[in-house]
């Protein structure tokens, strides 16, 4: 975007005029949120150019309250005559709804009042040309890794930014600009007539922080040369290894499970687990939303409410939940600024690298690929189809296929033996490698 | 058949922005050029609406609309993509500029409509959001919150979701036609939690078509999810742990044909075999099931949530068998992959809006019926698992593998199904499974329309179905070893 103040001003002004919309159609209280984003996606394959996408979209989400009623509705044609017409339905709907307590905007001093530059806007200056250079030079040290290397999904480079505006009937006006830049690559290798595909991607705010384009490719090369030859396992209890990629989905499980809504909705196999230990003592989880140019920061939530650093797990003990305004209401406290979900959660690391706690497993399971999404919030019952290496005596013995492993989340989080230093950065969760006492394997 | 869909169409996206074909006419125009295979503008307006219910009330209503323009270039295996949310005539010449900069050669003169294609009509162009007052949704939601409390005391806690779309499409193309469709969409969904001496489980049913809220009051479909999700949820209240390892699995009817699409569907798309990445490359003429399966993809059946009349490049949707007495047949084509393969598209190109491009997707993929009642099939299992409803799934499409969740299930001892056990994932490798298919029900059955498939980030709505299936063997991932 070449001129983000021009864009934001925009985008405010727009803002306003959907919120002066709503006070005139006689809302008591409304909420605006604004977007606008552009990018470029490009994938070369085998050598060549496969698409060049170019992206350019706006949307506006308006939600109105009429005292104690709601109703929301969206648009991405932003004339005014649409925007009119949205705020025109989100009343309507607010006028059928039913009379809710709990309904409403936040609490006006909750509400961000000092905005912090997070330095998450990075424009990445590249055309289409030098996006094509830079793939290919990802896909050819994947492909000139190995001679297993036999095919290719190609790599992919995506450069995206964009400005958000949020605003209320309280007065609350801000917004920012980002950016998010990725490159990833997926090659596929055969041996014995028997495919394997894997992949890596790096992901930033800034481009300057990308892993070079070689070390993608390699990587992608090297996760799917050691695939080749996986066999299946016997039924059988273990450890399990998750490698820090995958095990980032365990502490997705445990936010699903302290959420405000699956709280309310009596949804969670977590319930009243507040002041509860529900790991060993030795987990830690916080959240900090201000990191500079983090993937997850945020400097207020989708409600406006500030966000701040806080401890969601300490000595194992589960010390909040994860709520927005009305989940928050439901329940009796107050918001955590997490509508709209997490910002930055980071799970201490441990003092071990991955190789040592595959030695300290001994003789287990490290799983580094899931599939399907065969885990149950209200009961914590989980079993996914699972990927990864047999290890005997510290060592990696083979790569396994078409197993899965099974357990109950709560028995899960509270056998956790160790946590590595190996913390993989490249989501809104980060977390080093996580070894579980015990699972259920799956196979034939 | 009928032209009067495109003139619908036309009435619907082209009107309001002051349109006329004519000026489509010049956008496809600009994409056009010597080296340039394919090109195509496609045109999207939709609205749509959701309403929920919890805690007894309706608390939350939504509204959208979702309106744009995807302009592609194709030159040779080369793709160039540009989208608007502006349907303004600078705006979308400036994106088709945008889009065919993916070739350097000069461009083509100029592109006339050369007609007005007709369109199949599978299903009626009806508005669902104008197909019952607001009020009338609000008593719905609150009559099968009703029901759902009123089957059982155990039950805590009700949600109901009810949503409709109603979408027009316009795509022109190289060649001078216009195609266009008129798609309408509902669903409706009941989950309830119950809870009994401090355990709780859930449990969900719903459904949906091409058509409009009148259908969930046809033969009370709808009171029928509410009694159905109850029953699910306390099933699974009485469950206990699931089995681990590798037995004999009997799937029911209906939506546990989630295994044809994950396990064989995805694998049989026209990308990844063109590509050489999919397990099934390069199998057409082998055996992959046993001589019991045939395996179709039917994009045809009348208001199913995965049909089409046509696909979202104006190619009319067919009937594709995929698989054929356990022979593989063939593939499922968008434009971009048959022309590359030599082959004729199959009406599979789909896309989940104008923001993206199209590329080969299922539809409703269903295995037809053999000869065994269901009981006959359940009979000859001395030990094994019996999988009634499930989740979702997913599928490596290189290594084959694939999975799908129970979420209800017993246990078969003896030839009967004896006792209710946990939900658990099952794990297989698709050219082999459906050649362990040993017995096939005469009992065909396509899901209630609830299906939603993802593939490269883009939803769309699908279908699957099948008969009582009986597969010898296949990897149960529950704990109980």
């Amino acid at each position: 975007m070449s001129d983000t103040r021009t864009e934001l001003e925009r985008l405010e002004s727009l803002t306003r005029l959907c919120l002066e919309e709503a006070a005139r159609q006689g809302a008591s209280a409304a909420e605006v949120a604004c977007s606008a984003d552009q990018g470029l996606s490009l994938t070369v394959r085998l050598g060549a150019v496969e698409t060049i996408e170019h992206h350019r979209s706006q949307g506006v989400g308006i939600t109105v309250y009429y005292g104690q009623r709601k109703g929301s509705a969206s648009t991405t044609d932003l004339s005014e005559r649409a925007l009119t017409d949205t705020v025109g339905a989100a009343c309507r709907i607010a006028r059928y709804g039913a009379e809710d307590p709990c309904a409403g905007l936040p609490e006006a001093e909750l509400l961000a009042k000092d905005i912090p530059d997070l330095d998450l806007y990075h424009p990445w200056t590249l055309d289409a040309e030098q996006g094509i250079e830079l793939a290919l030079a990802c896909e050819n040290a994947a492909r000139g890794h190995s001679d297993a290397i036999t095919n290719s999904e190609g790599a992919s480079l995506n450069a995206f930014e964009g400005v958000r505006v949020l605003g209320n009937s309280l007065g609350f006006l801000h917004g920012y600009a980002s950016s998010r830049h990725s490159l990833s690559c997926s090659v596929i290798g055969e041996r014995d007539g028997n495919m394997q595909r894997d992949d890596w991607w790096t992901v930033a705010r800034d481009p300057a922080e990308l892993e070079s384009a070689e070390a993608v490719g390699r990587k992608a090369a090297e996760r799917t040369v050691r695939r080749l030859g996986a066999r299946g396992l016997s039924t059988r209890q273990c450890p399990v290894l998750f490698a820090a990629d995958v095990a980032s989905s365990l502490i997705g499980h445990l936010i699903a499970a302290i959420r405000g809504g699956n709280l309310y909705r009596k949804s969670s196999f977590l319930l009243d687990a507040l002041g509860q230990r529900i790991f060993p003592e030795f987990v830690h989880i916080h959240e900090r939303p201000h990191l500079l140019r983090g993937l997850g920061s945020a400097p207020y939530d989708a409600e406006g409410v500030a966000t701040r650093d806080r401890d969601l797990v300490r000595d194992g003990v589960l010390e909040s939940y994860v709520l927005s305004t009305y989940s928050a209401r439901k329940l009796g406290l107050q918001t955590t600024g997490n509508a709209g979900g997490v910002h930055n959660l980071i799970v201490a690391p441990g003092q071990e690298d991955c190789d040592t706690l595959i030695r300290r497993m001994g003789t287990g399971l490290i799983v580094t690929e899931l599939l399907g999404q065969g885990v149950n919030i209200v009961t914590g019952d989980y079993s996914r189809g699972a990927a990864g290496y047999w290890v005997e005596n510290g060592e990696i013995r083979f790569p396994v296929e078409e197993i899965t492993i099974a357990g109950n989340l709560r028995d899960m989080f509270g056998h956790v033996v160790a946590i590595g230093n190996d913390v993989d950065l490249r989501g809104n969760i980060r977390t080093g490698s996580i070894l579980i006492e015990s699972m259920t394997v799956a196979g034939d | 058949m009928a032209t009067e869909i495109v003139a619908i169409a036309e009435r619907a996206i082209l009107e309001p922005c002051g349109l006329i074909p004519q000026d489509i006419e010049k956008v496809v125009a600009r994409l056009a050029g010597s080296d340039i295979d394919d090109a195509d503008v496609y045109l999207q307006s939709s609205h749509y609406e959701s309403w929920s219910l919890e805690d007894g009330i309706v608390k939350e209503g939504s509204y959208g609309i979702e309106q744009g323009a995807g302009l592609r270039a194709v030159s040779g295996e080369k793709t160039g993509f540009a989208y608007s949310d502006e349907l303004a005539l600078p705006v979308l010449l400036e994106a088709a500029g945008n889009a065919r900069s993916i070739a350097r050669g000069g461009q083509a003169g100029r592109i006339a409509v050369s007609g007005v294609q007709p369109v199949p009509r599978l299903y009626a162009p009806v508005d669902p959001l104008a197909s019952l007052p607001a009020e009338a949704k609000i008593d719905l939601l609150r009559s099968l919150d009703a029901e759902a409390r009123r089957a059982d005391p155990r039950v805590e806690q009700v949600f109901v979701s009810l949503s409709g779309g109603y979408s027009s499409v316009l795509i022109f193309g190289l060649d001078g036609a216009m195609h266009g469709d008129v798609r309408p969409l509902v669903r409706l969904n009941v989950s309830v939690i119950v809870e009994a001496g401090g355990r709780r489980e859930q449990g969900s049913a719903g459904g949906g078509g091409r058509t409009d809220y009148g259908f969930f009051f046809e033969r009370d479909r709808a009171l029928g999810y509410a009694r159905e999700a109850v029953r699910q949820a306390l099933v699974n209240l009485e469950a206990g742990d699931a089995p681990a390892g590798t037995m004999t699995v009997v799937l029911g009817p209906g939506w546990p044909g989630i295994l044809l699409h994950e396990a064989i569907g995805h694998g049989l798309e026209g990308d990844f075999n063109r590509k050489g990445t999919s397990a099934f490359s390069g199998r057409v003429g082998e055996r992959v099931a046993s001589p019991l399966c045939t395996v179709v993809d039917d994009g045809t059946l009348p208001n199913r949530r995965g049909s089409l009349s046509i696909d979202d490049e104006g190619t009319p949707t067919r009937r594709t068998v995929l698989i054929e007495d356990g022979i593989l047949k063939g593939y499922m084509q968008d434009r971009l992959n048959a022309r590359l393969m030599g082959a004729a598209p199959t009406g599979n190109g789909r896309r989940e809006s104008y923001q993206c491009l199209p590329m080969p997707r299922m539809t409703n993929t269903y295995m037809l019926p053999g000869e065994h009642a269901p009981e006959e099939i359940i009979a000859s299992v001395a030990k094994g698992l019996y999988a009634r409803n499930f989740g979702g799934g997913q599928v490596d499409i290189t290594s084959g593998k694939f999975v799908f969740s129970a979420s209800e299930a017993y246990l078969i001892e003896g030839g009967r199904i004896t006792r209710p056990v946990r939900g658990a994932t099952l794990i297989g490798n698709g050219p082999d499974v459906l050649t362990r298919v040993s017995m096939v029900g005469n009992d065909l059955e396509l899901d209630p329309g609830v299906g939603t498939c993802g593939k490269d980030g883009q939803s769309v709505p699908v279908g699957v179905g099948q008969p009582t299936l009986k597969i010898d063997g296949l990897t149960v991932g529950g704990t109980r070893v």
